[in-house]
């Protein structure tokens, strides 16, 4: 099955492994990801203004290459996964939003982005289905106790991202069993890490994040995993006392092709 | 001089802020609350009494991380970052005003900073 895939800025950069991982994953589960040519950075986060379209653009032209060629549209970092799904909201329930990009664009964006944005993790539940990849693990992380960190973008808005129940999401842990490993549930794992306020409020950040990964560890985790280079960096950042790492190296790991 | 910063920011925003019961739960979930001079709660009735200017000059409206909390959270369905948005939009959209420039960011990028964190900073503290 072939997707089409858009990796993001940071995954070309600072979070390689994330991007590594993932695609040495999905070629095990026998999946092609096929990277859209010239893909344009999604701008990091979504502005929720109705009056902001040019800051939407990228996202628009990632939906509409999808859609020409066919494909679905695999996220994986939650930043992009948050910003292209919310842009593709915007165009399906905001006519203002629709007739400007189309007039700008010179396309029926609707139409012309009528794109499946899937994020990654929705593909490993959806596509390959858990159950599935259980069976296709030859290095099952037994023994492991690991927290799932979802932190903002990934669940919210509910209503937008439909990812999963944005209060007691469960699709990281029943990945984390799928892999063999054993999750922890804990009380931040939905909550903000301090994001870009990191730039220029250290301690902020480093407060939002300390409170995430001291509850994981709390509650027994032994690693954190994340699908967010931002989340990653902030927590280790406010020192955790444990590892924070991509899902996708865990997946790697027990597909036995890290 | 007429000022239609209120009306920009209840189109900008899209919100109702009438809908607002005043329960206080978008400042209880805000993780940036302890550091807000004015509070997500306090956004949305102050763009109602029209006190837009005391909002558009403090630093609050650069505490907004964008989590969605307040957006997921709130039980009338009022979305209180989008007001906080629509107002700093007013301030950075003016010329001259960007919160982050460009030449500040080689004083604070260091070898592990991602991409990600910048393209951010950039698209919430600058036009």
């Amino acid at each position: 099955m072939t997707f089409s895939y858009y990796p993001g800025c940071t995954l070309k950069t600072k979070a390689k492994e994330l991007d590594g991982y993932a695609r040495r994953s999905a070629q095990a589960l026998g999946i092609t990801l096929a990277e859209l040519p010239e893909w344009q950075c999604c701008g990091g986060v979504y502005t929720t203004a109705k009056d902001e379209i040019a800051t939407k653009l990228s996202s628009v032209r990632a939906l509409e290459a999808a859609k020409k060629e066919g494909n679905a549209l695999v996220t994986l970092c939650s930043a992009c996964h948050n910003v292209i799904k919310q842009t593709k909201y915007a165009l399906d329930t905001d006519d203002d939003m629709n007739f400007k990009v189309s007039n700008y664009m010179g396309i029926d964006a609707r139409e012309a982005c009528d794109t499946n944005v899937v994020h990654y993790l929705e593909m490993l539940r959806d596509v390959v289905g858990f159950d599935e990849l259980k069976k296709k693990v030859v290095n099952p992380l037994t023994g492991r106790k690991i927290a799932a960190y979802y932190g903002c973008l990934l669940l919210r808005p509910g209503k937008t991202m439909q990812f999963d129940n944005p209060e007691n999401p469960k699709i990281i842990e029943d990945f984390i069993r799928a892999i063999g490993a054993t999750p922890v549930i804990y009380p931040m794992r939905n909550e903000c890490c301090g994001a870009y306020v990191t730039l220029e409020d250290g301690e902020q950040a480093k407060k939002n994040s300390s409170a995430v990964w001291e509850s994981a560890a709390g509650f027994g985790a032994d690693c954190i995993i994340t699908a967010c280079p931002l989340c990653r960096y902030n927590l280790i950042k406010a020192e955790s006392e444990i590892p924070v790492i991509y899902f996708t190296e865990l997946l790697a790991e027990a597909l036995g092709v890290k | 001089m007429h000022n239609n910063d209120k009306e920009q920011i209840l189109r900008s925003s899209g919100v109702n802020v009438l809908k607002c019961m005043r329960c206080g739960k978008c400042s209880g979930t805000c993780p940036s609350y302890e550091e807000m001079e004015y509070h997500p709660h306090q956004f949305v009735y102050m763009v109602e009494k029209g006190e837009i200017d005391k909002l558009i000059n403090s630093p609050s409206i650069y505490k907004c991380l964008t989590c969605f909390a307040c957006v997921e959270r709130c039980p009338r369905g009022v979305e209180p970052a989008k007001i906080v948005e629509a107002v700093r939009l007013i301030a950075t959209r003016r010329q001259g005003e960007n919160h982050l420039k460009a030449e500040d960011i080689p004083c604070v990028v260091e070898d592990d900073t991602p991409g990600q964190l910048l393209v951010s900073a950039f698209r919430k503290y600058k036009k």
